[in-house]
Parts: structure tokens; sequence; C-alpha cells
């Protein structure tokens, strides 16, 4: 891996006797895009805004291209941060508002109005220079506040839950619009949301926070098939849970006791006889009629068919295992395949082994 | 067309209170106005004839002249004082929350709430001792105190329209402090400021009570003169020139509503002030 652009290093913020942040420690990749994930009040928008240099990190060090980052006030870090309110200046024209930042940095008038027809241009917006912010919708604010962000060519780009406030129409279409930014400028990206859909499409990799940590870094693809908690399998993507205790454990896999039934999953780090969970994704799951044969490298379980919820793209079937616990099941509905299942039918569960993932309760 | 709304007991009433209520009001100041044109040399009314002789006497008479000129040099430093310090206080307030900031809002705004004879009376004290009695430094200076609590009344319901993140992102875009300041929160802030700088110049104006104990014959504000002038000779003088103070008053005030009403014009409200 080339040098990092940005390191952060056991950075921590605390508020009285709150850890808003408890050392927290990544590095970010050049031309990386690196989402933090988490609920609200995880910790995800102040660890942004110390990287932005509007919050002062109560202890850690913090590095932006090896050099201390702390030391520098926000207005010579050279970074850009796109705020969830956008805050555009309201007494100013959008083309006032883009040059902005140049005007800061001294830039000559042709110089100015060159970069900002160009930024205008690579938001789609050419043409807007003469608007007031009050006279734009909340997505054209969003592309302004973008342009603006990234007009001084700043080393990397902050972006707070910028589509928070969008529809989710539009929502789908700036992701895909700064998924093409980022690509085409070729620049280092912190995003920050709490929707993990969001996530899973636009980000390299992505930091699932939990109450001021990161509970994991990683792909998408990794968060969402190994997630290393039951927070991250709960949090990123829907997921069912069957508690029960580690019993046989060894090489890749573990097997938990749940109830009467063996289940076995992917695992690591796991002792004999601790408390476990088996989390498997709704998907992963498929119903056959009761007393179907399953394959070795399969888990099964019997229940009975609770309530079948139609999502037009999918059919959501909540099973209630035979010891109470509610597990939900998606298939793919088809017009020519009317569902065979019905509500309160007996049915056999049946999933891979691969497909699970036990984890420590 | 609108349909005329029927006339019910209710709304009669309220009509006739709305209209004694504005008579009350206006009504010395419509005598007032109509006598500055009286024909006749002492005050009678109904006026037996109009004429301009009361306001070209005013403006012929020296004394008069040099109380006016006096209440302007005193008027316009202290207002843009108190337009200074009262900005500047009022963004302190509105960002460093610190314990007796409600204290230091009261101190500043305690001049509208004491009576303003304790006021007067205690800066007659002060100023006896620093030597400021009887000079236009400390006409300024008690005007300025006085005027204050309107310039951050103001101004700071200017600064509650303001969105803080605007200033963060000034910074993170490369202004200092400093230039954040004057590029983003002070355009934005302004017309509240304008709207205490001009409640700053006609309440400085009018004012008497303070003036009256701080200033002496040589340096006096057109206000005391006319307190004074009023308790000896009733000269009908004195009505065009409270004709013309409330004809001031009346085109700055008219300024303010400019203001206020540009600055909800394109942009988010501004100066929603409530006077």
């Amino acid at each position: 891996m080339l040098a990092p652009v940005l390191e952060l290093v056991a950075i921590r913020k605390v508020y009285g006797d709150t850890v808003a942040v408890g050392d927290v420690s990544f590095a970010l990749g050049r031309g990386e895009f690196l989402t933090l994930l988490g609920p609200s009040g995880s910790g995800k928008t102040t660890t942004l805004m110390m990287v932005a240099g509007l919050v002062a990190p109560s202890a850690g060090t913090m590095l932006l291209d090896g050099k201390p980052l702390d030391p520098l006030p926000p207005y010579k870090r050279n970074i850009g941060l796109v705020f969830q309110s956008y805050a555009l200046f309201p007494h100013m024209t959008v083309a006032q508002n883009i040059a902005f930042p140049l005007e800061m940095r001294g830039m000559d008038r042709r110089e100015i109005q060159r970069r900002t027809g160009r930024a205008l241009d690579l938001v789609g917006l050419p043409g807007y220079e003469t608007r007031y912010p009050d006279q734009l919708s909340g997505g054209q604010q969003q592309r302004i506040a973008l342009a603006r962000a990234i007009v001084f060519e700043p080393r990397l780009l902050l972006m707070d839950e910028p589509l928070g406030a969008l529809d989710k129409k539009l929502r789908e279409q700036m992701q895909i619009e700064i998924m093409r930014l980022h690509k085409q400028l070729d620049i280092s990206v912190i995003y920050v949301t709490h929707d993990q859909d969001e996530a899973l499409v636009m980000s390299d990799r992505i930091a699932v926070f939990n109450s001021g940590r990161i509970e994991q870094l990683g792909a998408p693809e990794e968060l969402y098939e190994r997630p290393a908690s039951r927070f991250v399998a709960d949090f990123l993507g829907e997921s069912n849970f069957f508690p029960g205790i580690a019993k046989v454990v060894g090489g890749e896999h573990c097997e938990i006791e749940h109830g009467k039934d063996r289940l076995r999953g992917r695992s690591r780090g796991l002792a004999a006889g601790q408390a476990a969970v088996l989390a498997v994704r709704p998907e992963r799951i498929r119903l056959a009629p009761p007393g179907s044969p399953a394959l070795a490298s399969e888990n099964f379980v019997s229940g009975r068919v609770r309530n079948i919820v139609y999502l037009g793209k999918s059919r959501k079937y909540i099973v209630q295992i035979d010891d109470g616990v509610e597990i939900a099941v998606f298939e793919q509905a088809r017009g020519d395949r009317i569902p065979t299942v019905g509500v309160g039918d007996a049915v056999t569960l049946i999933w891979p082994v691969d497909d699970s993932t036990v984890l420590s309760a | 067309m609108k349909k005329p709304r029927a006339l019910t007991p209710w709304r009669a009433l309220r009509l006739a209170v709305c209209g004694l209520v504005a008579a009350m009001m206006l009504a010395p100041l419509a005598i007032v106005l109509t006598l500055s044109f009286s024909a006749a040399p002492f005050l009678t009314f109904p006026p037996p004839g109009f004429s301009l002789q009361w306001y070209a006497k005013f403006f012929a008479d020296p004394v008069w002249m040099a109380t006016l000129r006096t209440s302007v040099m005193v008027m316009i430093p202290s207002s843009l004082c108190a337009s200074a310090l009262g900005t500047a206080a009022a963004i302190a307030l509105s960002r460093v929350r610190f314990r007796g900031a409600s204290l230091l809002i009261g101190l500043l705004m305690a001049p509208l709430v004491v009576p303003v004879i304790i006021t007067a009376a205690a800066i007659f004290g002060a100023f006896r001792v620093w030597g400021l009695y009887g000079t236009v430094t400390g006409l300024i200076l008690a005007h300025t105190v006085l005027t204050i609590p309107f310039v951050l009344s103001t101004t700071l319901a200017s600064l509650r329209m303001v969105d803080r993140t605007l200033e963060s992102a000034a910074l993170t875009l490369g202004a200092t402090p400093w230039r954040s300041f004057w590029r983003v929160i002070f355009p934005l802030i302004l017309p509240g400021v304008l709207s205490g700088l001009l409640f700053a110049l006609v309440i400085s104006f009018d004012e008497l009570t303070v003036s009256l104990f701080i200033s002496t014959p040589t340096v006096r504000p057109i206000t005391v003169q006319m307190w004074s002038d009023v308790r000896g000779s009733v000269d009908p003088t004195i009505t065009a020139i409270a004709t013309s103070l409330f004809l001031f008053t009346l085109v700055v005030m008219l300024a303010e509503t400019l203001v206020s009403r540009r600055a909800r014009g394109r942009r988010p409200p501004l100066a929603a002030l409530g006077f």
C-alpha cells in the first residue's frame, strides 16, 4: 500500500465524563473512499470534525501526508468539508460561494473565474453563477456545496451525512454522482452516514462505529459476509441470530448447541463452552417442506410460518422455530410462481454452513 | 372584490377601542404640529392663521443652533460607539457559554429597566468625580451606555438567525476567524446592527433625563434647552423644534423599517425585531 494520506492514531474525544470518541485509529489510502458508518451518537461525526479541525481531540495524533495535523487551525489544513446542512453562504451568489476558498487563497480574478466555471461544470450546474442559494433545490444546493469543497483542490474531502436531507430518489442519484466525482478527481474521501445501503454502495472500505469505537473496518463485502461482531451483523443489513453455546471449536468452523439443534458456522477465536450466537442473512435461508433432507454442508431447523409480508421484489417469511425464536427469510417473488407455503404451515429452514457466522454473544 | 365584513357588536367595540387609543396617541402630536405653523404670537388653539415664522426663528437663533449642534455631536459618536460595543458584546454572548453570561446580559440591558433617574443620578455622581461633567465626551459616554441595550438586542436577534455552521464552513474553506467574521457573519447580522444603530441615533437625540444632569449652559443638547425654555416663557418656537425632532425620528424609523424589510427579502429573515 502507498503511504496513507491520513492517519489517525488513538484519537480520543472526551466531554466531561462522556467518551464521544475512544481510541479511534485508521489509515486512509490515497484516492480511497472510506465511510464512517454508525448510529447517531456513535462518534463518527465527532471524528470527522476532529480531522477538519473544528473539534480538538482530547488525545491521540493525526497525520496528513505524514505531518502532524493537530497544530494546524482549520483554515490551514486544506481539507474540504461538506456539511449536512450544506452551509452555503446565503448572502452570496453561487459563483461567490464557490469563489470564496479561492479568494481566501489570494488567487487572481481570472483564475478564480476559470476554476469556478470548471467546478460548476463538474457538478453539472453550469450557468448557475448568479443564483442565490435559496433559489436552488436541495439537490442543487448539495452540488454547490460539493463544488465549493473541491474547487480549491483539497488534500482530502470530508462529507458529513451530505445526503441526509434529500428524498430517496435524489439520494440514489447523488450517490452515483459523488462516486463519479470521486473517480474523476481521484480524491481521498471520508464519508459519514448512518445509512447502511449508502455505505455499501459507495465505499471502498467501511468503518462501523459503535459507542465511540470502530467495531470493524473493512471492504463492504467483507463486513457483510464476515461480520466481526453481533453489532456489525445487526447494523449492516439484516441478520437472524440463533443464540447458543459453542460446543465443537476447530479450524475455520464452530458448532453451537441451540436448543436441541446443532448448528455450524464459520468462526475464529471462540472457546468451547462460551455463549455464542450464530448469525445468518435472511436471503441465504431456503424454505423447504418439513423433513426435507439437508446436505452435510447445510444447517437446518424446523418451524412454522407465522406471517408472510409481500415486499414487491421479494417476500419476507416470519418463521417461528420450535423453541420460539422468530426467523426472517427472504425469497425472491416471481410473478409466475404462486407461493406454495402459507401462514401456519410447518416448514424446514435450510442454509449453507459457510453462509453462517458464529460470534461471541 | 373583497366582501365587506358585517359590523358585529364585538367588531364595533374593537374598532372603537383601537380608534380611541390611536386618537390618544396622535392628538398631542397633531396639536403641536398644527401650532408650529401658527400665525399667532403665542400658543392658541386653533391657530388664527398659518405661517412659517417659528421655523424661521428656530433656524435663525444662535442658541438653538448651538444646542442642535451639540446634540448631533453627541448623537453620532455615541450611536457608533454603542453599535460597535453592542455588536461585539452580542457576538461574545451568543457563542461563549460561560457562567454569568445571563448576568452580563442583564447588566448590559439594565439601562432599559432601571428608572432613568437612577441611572442619571449615578452618572452625575461619577462624572463629577471623573471630570466628565459638562463635557461633550461625558454626554457621548452616557448616551453610549443608554443605547447599548438597543444594539445588543437587535444584534442578538439577528445572530440567532445565523446558522453557526456557516462560520465553521468559512474556516474549513481557508478563512481566518477574522475574515470569516467580516465576510460571512457580519453581512448576515448587518440589518440587526443597522437597526440598533438607528434606534441609538433616535434615543440619543431624544434623550433628556441624563443629559439634564450632566450638561451645563455651555454644553447643552437641544432637548435640555427645550426643557428649560418651556419652563420659562412659552414661546411657540418650541413647537417648530418639536416638529423638527419628530420628523427626524420618523425618517430614521422609516429607514429602520426599510432595512429590516430588505433583509427579509431574498434571504432568510434576519431582523425580525420585537420592538
